[in-house]
């Protein structure tokens, strides 16, 4: 097997775990950091298997903008919820 | 619908996209293959009209319909999450606090800034040479300049992004793109059309109009990346209900 075929199943194989990782983190917070490494991780597969155009977009749609977005939301959520109720209460993440 | 209607539906669906995906996956070439019936035709058309970037070429001229649509996608859903986000009648603005930034951090933020727009700039562009063009370029600007968010605070960040001036660019450059293409069909034979000279191979005026259509998605990603978040920020940071 060639190095580089070699590289890329170990990605194949760290991006799987890392995403049932996603997958069973049920705090939306938490859950975007995992999104972020997820993203840096498929940035990396694509780089290995020559599409470097696609891990461009991977790298800063997937490891910035999708987390900053979840982590706004929760933010905005967390404000309003803490606002209405008198502060405690932790929004955790409506329907999974 | 009940419950068990509803498992089964997802059961047969499930196995009819499970059986399609198995025999489809059986007749594709074989993984680091040399049988490549799609490159082996686009790469020639790329080189054809002096892009030396092939990916670009079959992104803006080989295929520039399909990334009007792409680009529209990302155009009408920026639209709707700015239109959903909008401060509503019941709700008030309040100024945000400024947080304590680490000296460290402002340091490595006023270097960085630059050097990501910089960056962004020459991906855009570079994007019929090397790989990148307007989208990565553009979100490499519009995350770039979130840099101003990280390494100061959130006034500095209005300060440095105009919204209303990107509301315009966003639109504006959309609609150039599809300007473009008429071009195509007032001096070529068909919508977005390669009707530019097509200039010397790997010089940074080359590929005819893909540089332009480049610049105009550039310019489209990322002010329509900087709007998206100012509409989320805004959310998270100023706007209180009540």
């Amino acid at each position: 097997m060639t190095p580089v075929g070699l590289l890329v199943d170990l990605t194949v194989l760290l991006v799987a775990a890392v995403a049932t990782v996603a997958v069973r983190t049920h705090d939306p917070v938490r859950q975007a950091v995992v999104l972020s490494q997820l993203g840096l991780l498929l940035a990396l597969l694509f780089t290995f298997l020559q599409a470097p155009d696609v891990a461009l977009s991977q790298l800063a749609v997937g490891t910035v903008v999708t987390p900053l977005l979840i982590m706004l939301t929760v933010r905005k959520i967390r404000r309003q919820t803490g606002s209405a109720t008198g502060g405690g209460r932790r929004g955790r993440g409506g329907n999974r | 619908m009940n419950r068990t209607a509803r498992t089964t539906l997802f059961w047969c669906a499930a196995l009819a996209i499970a059986l399609c995906y198995g025999i489809s996956c059986g007749h594709l070439p074989g993984f680091g293959g040399s049988f490549h019936p799609y490159a082996d035709r686009a790469v020639p058309a790329a080189l054809a009209h002096r892009t030396a970037n092939a990916v670009a070429s079959v992104n803006f001229d080989q295929r520039g319909f399909d990334t009007l649509g792409e680009e529209f996608i990302l155009f009408t859903a920026v639209l709707g999450a700015a239109m959903v986000l909008r401060r509503a009648r019941d709700e008030h603005t309040v100024s945000p606090r400024p947080g304590r930034v680490l000296p460290t951090v402002r340091l490595a933020g006023t270097v960085l800034l630059p050097v990501a727009l910089v960056t962004g700039v020459y991906v855009i562009a570079h994007g019929q040479l090397t790989p990148g063009g307007g989208f990565q370029g553009g979100v490499a600007l519009a995350t770039g300049l979130h840099v101003a968010y990280l390494a100061a605070d959130y006034r500095v960040l209005r300060n440095v992004r105009p919204r209303t001036v990107l509301d315009l660019a966003d639109a504006m450059a959309a609609g150039a793109f599809a300007a473009l293409g008429l071009a195509g069909l007032a001096w070529g034979s068909a919508y977005l059309e390669n009707v530019l000279p097509w200039g010397v191979q790997g010089q940074i005026v080359s590929g005819g109009t893909v540089p332009l259509l480049n610049a105009a998605v550039g310019v489209e990603v990322g002010s329509a990346l900087v709007v998206l978040l100012a509409a989320f920020l805004d959310q998270a940071l100023e706007i209180e209900t009540g």
